[in-house]
């Protein structure tokens, strides 16, 4: 019998644990790039949205098209944010349903490469996204009436408020049974915090119960942010509060999805 | 004899349910070691908890000495498993699978690439290497997977149901690449409802049934401990199978099954076979055929639960609680 004297406890050299997670992050990148419909829908999909949005309701709700396009292009991009992110659970779901989760977990990587690399990956999407949005935005009409750095902070606060719902999401992820399940619960999370809240109209027009949620709603406060970043509206302490709920979210959830995680491990 | 797989009284419960009752089992190194039993069995736990995915409520296991709680990482590093579903990535190639794995395993980009295509080659996947998985056959899928699992070149490799649902082509297919990893020096545990898979491919069998052991053995030991052998003997002309037969009847004692110019009949006394033949002999009947069959495994398993193997049994066990 071979019985080799090593540490119980061994440990991999950190730098092979990023290495991992930037391999992992890869495999979630290169399918977009392997897969021309997905990578379509990647694309096209936001822009649908702002077509819709802008052009359908636009005339309605602000008088023209272009003043709406300037109120609701800040608030898809804060609102994006929610709909993308919400992926990385259902994929994690995934990979545990199908086996890969398995496979991986049974490979001498570091053991929270699968969680961190599929999150990298989902944020690197996620910010090619988001500069979508406001290039395709700027090509129809959007005005930037704000310095580059202030767009920067902008987008960097979608992102860190990505990143805590993605903890959320990778929470659902391990605990549902299936795809569908993960699916259904995010879509059920999902409407009341990006429909109910000041992404595509002032919370001034809505009844008193909705216009107390909206106003409280975090995505809310983010929209009013990237919209005080990008086009120089009030932007009161919409940053803070943004800032707030994506630590509180992070500080919540990331324990409870490791944990989650750890049970799988 | 060094044992690759060695596990002591292996416990695993989910809930109610005893999925392993305590299991000892050991595989030489360079052998295959055939898990045999139905649904339900605790065939995917024990493999489970041998690949380092799930913990044992009790119980050792050592593989190539490495236990596969406290030094799990050295034991991802020497085995690798292919479960009963391929675990691949649908959206990425053939190609990008096999890569993803090399470069986990720490591979350079260049060994990665070279690795996957040598593997694809092997495994007759080359012309498919750059379409995604999720357009591949379920044959396909299979080999890949295994191609997959074989990137860092384990030394031992646990094939969990790798033939179920497949045709009878890329079964043969899949059992001749199993017989060549093994003639390449590796140690192979195979779990398997099919008894004629574990006939032909194991050097070992573990019988379990309901979380234990319920015999060990060669696939002949298992056949010879179940008793119940059958003479079979065809007379070279075929008139005289009615005089055959009451040769066989009288020194048998029981009337032997003629089938196709063939007659066989259960064998209880080691002497028979050579009595028959001398009394054939004497009346002046040719035989061209006289064999000693072992039972099929599949007897033995009958023989051994009481029940076939591929019957359903309670699949809660591997199905749902093994894979939580």
């Amino acid at each position: 019998m071979a019985s080799v004297a090593v540490p119980a406890g061994h440990r991999l050299a950190p730098w092979r644990a990023v290495q991992h997670c930037f391999t992992l992050a890869w495999r979630n990148l290169v399918q977009l790039k392997s897969n021309p419909g997905e990578l379509a829908g990647f694309i096209i999909q936001p822009l649908v949205f702002i077509v819709l949005f802008v052009y359908v309701f636009g005339g309605a709700i602000a008088g023209t098209s272009g003043s709406y396009l300037q109120y609701v292009l800040p608030g898809l991009i804060a609102q994006s944010g929610v709909f993308s992110i919400m992926a990385t659970g259902a994929g994690l779901n995934q990979d545990i349903t199908n086996g890969v989760f398995d496979r991986l977990r049974s490979l001498p990587i570091a053991r929270s490469a699968p969680l961190v690399g599929r999150t990298m990956g989902e944020l690197v999407r996620f910010a090619a996204s988001l500069v979508i949005l406001l290039a395709f935005g700027m090509v129809i009409g959007f005005r930037v009436h704000t310095n580059p750095l202030e767009v920067a902070a902008g987008l960097l606060l979608v992102l860190a408020f990505g990143v805590g719902l993605a903890w959320v999401s990778m929470l659902i992820g391990l605990l549902a049974r299936s795809a569908t399940t993960v699916q259904l619960f995010s879509g059920v999370l999902m409407f009341p915090i990006t429909f109910g809240s000041n992404v595509m109209v002032q919370t001034s027009t809505m009844p008193g119960w909705l216009q107390a949620w909206a106003n409280v709603n975090p995505v809310s406060y983010l929209s009013t942010a990237v919209r005080g970043l990008l086009t120089g509206t009030p932007l009161g302490s919409s940053v803070w509060w943004s800032l707030g709920w994506s630590v509180l979210l992070t500080a919540v959830f990331a324990p409870l999805a490791i944990a989650a995680y750890r049970r799988k491990v | 004899m060094t044992y690759a797989i060695e596990a002591e009284g292996l416990v695993k419960r989910f809930g109610a349910t005893t999925a392993l009752a305590g299991v000892d089992l050991a595989a030489p190194t360079g052998r295959v070691l055939g898990l045999l039993g139905p649904n339900g069995a605790g065939k995917t736990t024990a493999v489970r908890v041998l690949a380092t995915l799930i913990r044992p409520d009790s119980g050792v296991a050592r593989v190539s000495g490495f236990d596969v709680v406290r030094q799990a990482h050295e034991v991802r590093q020497l085995v690798a498993l292919t479960g009963q579903y391929a675990a691949l990535d649908e959206g990425l190639t053939g190609v990008q699978n096999l890569i993803l794995v090399g470069r986990l395993l720490g591979l350079s980009r260049r060994d990665a690439k070279a690795r996957a295509a040598a593997l694809l080659a092997r495994f007759g996947l080359s012309d498919a290497g750059g379409r995604r998985a999720k357009t591949y056959s379920g044959g396909m899928r299979r080999r890949l997977d295994l191609a997959v699992s074989l990137v860092g070149r384990p030394s031992v490799l646990y094939l969990d149901e790798p033939t179920t649902g497949l045709d009878p082509h890329s079964r043969n297919e899949l059992w001749s690449i199993v017989r060549g990893l093994v003639a390449d020096g590796a140690t192979v545990l195979l779990t398997t409802q099919y008894m004629d898979e574990a006939d032909q491919l194991a050097d070992d069998i573990v019988v379990v049934d309901r979380g234990t052991v319920i015999a060990t053995g060669t696939p002949d030991e298992l056949k010879t401990r179940t008793g119940g052998q059958t003479l079979e003997i065809r007379p070279a002309d075929p008139a005289r199978i009615e005089d055959a037969a009451d040769i066989v009847a009288a020194l048998a004692g029981v009337r032997p099954v003629a089938e196709g110019g063939r007659l066989s009949a259960p064998v209880s006394d080691p002497a028979l076979p050579a009595a028959v033949l001398r009394r054939l002999d004497d009346a002046a009947i040719t035989v061209t055929e006289l064999a000693l069959r072992l039972p099929s495994l599949d007897d033995v398993f009958l023989s051994l639960t009481g029940h076939r193997a591929e019957e359903q049994g309670e699949p809660v066990a591997e199905t749902v609680a093994g894979r939580a």
